[in-house]
């Protein structure tokens, strides 16, 4: 492998278990990552990762096992214990302080002065951007935090890891938060950072990613040691089933049908945003029952005030939309609720879950004030607990105790409660937006059947996805939408990724062919 | 390590004990200040301790005092159960007790019925008082801080406005008339005070001294209050509707639930609580209002009861109490020590912070926590 060879071991945790109260997040794991190599670490939300990573950075004390840093047994007591052992961490949530400049965030606490006690600005930037040309890291050291990309911000945290004389660089999901551009470029940063000898251990439950820049990959599945393979040898396959514990079909099964009536219609619709900026402009669409149309297209061209307009949360300005031939055209959210439409909406903490109730509590969200949960605005206990069992049943939520707080689930489990509580409704519109986001593949799977159940039962699914492969994979009819428009509607049989970029960068399509 | 690991997260961990450790922080910061003082903390905390505890009439007296903040305690739990930072317990609780003197002093009603009379319009009037606040956050954005602020100062004036009219104030005083009797809550309030009633008591020392007090039924009706309050929160749809609110108005908002509604309902419910401390008040200790020099701090108060009982029904009951004690047998240890006045009051001051202050900044980092959340979300 491009004349790196793996041979000398730079960290070492050996059998590491590292329990929270009863609760075992790492069961006895090991994990060997030698120099110059890029290890991943994969598993499933809640598999025990990041703890795994914050036990190394010594953020976390491990209740038992060792860990070895470049051969010498270590007690990493607190993160400064790891850096000055060569460690860097990433976090999944950047720890940078807004009002700051790059530069000043990058050599916070580690000033270098000038005299006394007076810090050495000019010095500063020039170590920053020395280092930033050395990986290609390209930051701006006199921007403010506020002021930048995310993409940004995580090369700042790179960076301040690299100035505080890192070797071993952690990045906790560095790939869940960028742009699919900036994912090229982080590779590439990654690729320079090996190339230089550095040590880089990434988290993902991205198969593609892990096949496309890690050298080897170690695989922990609800806190336990599974695996670590050599990913060269293996396929995303073995990879998504030794992280779920169970084959995993990335194809979605579906059946031929024959639609049915059109259950939604949406004519010339006028929708602004928060900006005021017309978001949807004269879009038209119709789906019809039976069938799943997906709606692709790059993030920001009004998909999402698209749903809310059609859901009641957001006020239509002009056009009209139907729902079986009745106009629900700025209705409330609770008229258009009870008329027969479902959301998978595509923020789940913020709009999707009430995180501070419990499971039971938010499977009534939409229905706590009718019978049998509630009866002359007293609530049924009993009955809610037993509805909440039941769907945690269907839906193998995970944990399955109805009386948690939804913040305490996975972001998968997250998921799963919405989608049983939408799905229950008997919707015959069910609207998912970005449904898919942030999930690994076992819970992508599950979301993925019950899309296609939905549609089996001969019922009206609107599919909203940034991913292409998804809306590919899923859709019966694939509709293109730029800048607020539908911009063409093809048939997913015939539809293939260029031609959807194409459409979704505004290239090609049927208004613009004469 | 581990074992110091053990107990910080045993102390943490559980609100109860949590809130104990708030406590003994807050009595021994108080002792601190003492001793920098150079008063015996001991002697002075034993002094406190009997004033409240040694006689029935102390203890009827520091009842009294609690009820009032036990209810405006409420009402900022109430409010900060749905999100809103009920500020405006004070003027919610002014408006209650001049409505209260008013219903009380210029209608003639029946007994018992003349009571529920002053208690429902008193508690409407503040209840529309605290929904001012909740239509303004609703319709228009204000934050509720603010608005209850202003509400608070406008509530003052108005007082001191009504308590100057004539056929109101009495004369040659400041303060309004005295309600009639029927409309009072003080028990035996003619008997215990008629020769029957003195010769009586005289055989039962105990229940004389207890009688010694203005005894009244504030305090039972405050603990009724706490249990619909905690019924409402919890079992009903409006209380579920108000949580979700309060925790997520965007989840609450796709769910169906009027957001806007739910505000000004909440603020309408914590508004009443307060009147109705502001209600029996008068109805059971003070018979009339006065003009105001400056705010009496029993809606502020309120916060710190609702901080301190973890912003829970029953959790206020038992904090009113704690601070009930504080408000009344505090002073008493002023003549036995010889302490200026104020040492006194630094000392009840700094432990009324010291208890709270844990509570805040926890507070505070749950907050943090949330918006961080909800930055971090996707
Ligand atoms: N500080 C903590 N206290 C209690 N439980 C925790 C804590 N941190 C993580 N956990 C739990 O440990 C498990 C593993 O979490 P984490 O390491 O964050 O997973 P991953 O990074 O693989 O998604 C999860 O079930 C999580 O809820
Ligand atoms: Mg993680």
């Amino acid at each position: 492998m491009d004349g790196r060879n793996f041979k000398e071991k730079v960290v070492e945790m050996k059998n590491i278990t590292k329990m929270f109260g009863d609760f075992k997040a790492n069961d006895n794991i090991n994990l060997t990552v030698h120099k110059g190599e890029v290890h991943a670490l994969l598993g499933e939300n809640g598999a025990g990762k990041t703890t795994l990573m914050n036990v190394l950075y010594g953020l976390y004390q491990p209740t038992s096992g060792e860990i070895y840093i470049k051969g010498k047994k270590v007690n990493v007591e607190n993160p400064n214990v790891a850096i000055e052992n060569g460690i860097g961490m990433v976090h999944q949530h950047f720890m940078l302080v807004e009002p700051f400049t790059v530069a000043e965030n990058i050599i916070l606490g580690m000033e270098t002065t000038k005299g006394i006690g007076v810090l050495d600005r000019d010095k500063a930037i020039e170590d920053v951007e020395k280092l930033s040309e050395q990986y290609g890291l390209y930051v701006d050291p006199n921007a403010k935090i506020q002021d930048i990309t995310v993409g940004m911000q995580q090369r700042v945290e790179i960076l301040k890891a690299l100035y505080r004389g890192a070797d071993i660089l952690i990045l906790d999901e560095p790939t869940a938060v960028l742009t699919p551009q900036e994912i090229e470029d982080l590779i590439k940063i990654i690729k320079n950072l090996t190339n230089e000898g550095k040590t880089v251990i990434i988290i993902t439950h991205k198969l593609k990613e892990i096949k496309q820049v890690a050298d080897y990959c170690t695989i922990i599945r609800r806190g336990k040691y599974i695996d670590t393979v050599k990913v060269s040898e293996t396929t995303e396959e073995e990879l998504a089933s030794k992280m779920v514990g169970r084959e995993v079909s990335f194809k979605v099964d579906k059946e031929e049908r024959e639609t049915g009536d059109t259950v939604l219609k949406i004519d010339n619709l006028v929708v602004r945003d928060n900006r005021n900026i017309k978001a949807v402009d004269g879009l038209s669409l119709e789906v019809k029952s039976g069938e799943i149309l997906g709606i692709a297209g790059v993030d920001g061209n009004g998909q999402s005030e698209l749903i809310e307009a059609i859901t009641g949360l957001r006020e239509v300005e002009s056009g009209k939309v139907y729902f079986n031939s009745k106009d629900i055209t700025n209705k409330t959210p609770r008229e258009i609720i009870d008329s027969g439409i479902s959301t998978i909406p595509e923020d789940r903490q913020k709009r999707g879950l009430v995180l501070e109730f419990t499971i039971a509590e938010n499977t009534v969200l939409e229905n706590y004030d009718r019978e049998p949960f509630s009866r002359k605005g007293i609530l049924n206990e009993n009955k809610i607990k037993e509805y909440a069992k039941d769907l945690i049943k269907k839906f193998d939520v995970r944990p399955n105790n109805e009386k948690i707080k939804a913040k305490a689930l996975s972001g998968g489990n997250q998921q799963k409660v919405i989608i049983a509580r939408e799905v229950s409704n008997d919707p015959d519109l069910l609207i998912a937006a970005q449904p898919t986001r942030g999930l690994d593949v076992g819970a992508i799977e599950f979301v993925h059947k019950s899309l296609v159940e939905q549609r089996d039962k001969n019922k009206a699914v609107l599919l909203v996805s940034l991913e292409l492969d998804e809306v590919l994979n899923v859709s019966d009819r694939i509709a293109v939408i730029y800048e607020g428009k539908i911009v063409d509607i093809i048939d997913a049989e015939e539809a293939d990724e260029k031609t959807l970029g194409l459409l979704m960068a505004g290239r090609g399509g049927k208004r613009n062919e004469n | 390590m581990k074992t110091k690991l053990k107990l910080k997260e045993k102390l943490f961990s559980g609100n109860l004990g949590f809130t104990l450790f708030s406590i003994v922080i807050g009595f021994v910061v108080g002792a601190i200040v003492l001793l920098i003082a150079g008063f015996n903390p001991l002697e002075a905390y034993s002094v406190m301790i009997s004033g409240v505890f040694s006689r029935p009439k102390y203890i009827s007296w520091t009842i009294i005092y609690a009820t009032p903040i036990i209810i405006t305690g409420l009402s900022v739990a109430f409010a900060f159960r749905t999100g809103l930072f009920n500020i405006g317990a004070e003027g919610q609780y002014i408006i209650g007790s001049l409505v209260a003197t008013a219903i009380g002093y210029f209608l003639k009603l029946p007994p018992v019925i003349h009571f529920i009379f002053v208690f429902i319009t008193a508690a409407l009037a503040a209840g529309l008082w605290g929904a001012i606040a909740g239509y303004l956050k609703a319709k228009f954005g204000v934050h509720e801080v603010i608005a209850t602020i202003m509400l608070n100062w406008i509530a003052l004036y108005l007082n001191n406005y009504f308590v100057m009219l004539e056929g109101f104030k009495r004369p040659q005083s400041e303060t309004s008339y005295e309600i009639q009797n029927t409309a009072s809550i003080t028990i035996l309030e003619n008997w215990k005070y008629s020769d029957v009633g003195r010769e009586w008591l005289s055989n039962y020392p105990i229940l004389k001294d207890i009688l010694a007090a203005p005894v009244n039924l504030g305090f039972l009706i405050a603990i009724l209050l706490a249990i619909l309050v905690w019924y409402i929160l919890n079992k009903t749809t409006l209380g579920y509707e108000l949580r979700a609110v309060g925790f997520n108005r965007h989840a609450a908002e796709y769910g169906g639930i009027n957001v806007e509604k739910s505000m000004v309902i909440s603020m309408f419910i914590a508004g009443a609580l307060a009147g109705i401390a502001g209600a029996l008040q008068v109805t059971g200790v003070t018979k009339s209002v006065a003009i105001l020099a400056a705010m009496e701090g029993y809606g502020f108060d309120g916060i710190a009861v609702s901080l301190i009982g973890s912003n829970t029904a029953f959790g206020s009951i038992f904090s009113g109490l704690l601070f009930g004690m504080l408000k009344y047998g505090g002073p008493k240890i002023q003549p036995f020590l010889r302490a200026p006045s104020e040492v006194v009051n630094i000392v009840i001051g700094t432990i009324v912070f010291f208890v709270a202050i844990p509570k805040f900044i926890r507070m505070l980092g749950s907050l943090m926590n949330k918006k961080r959340g909800e930055k971090n979300v996707g």
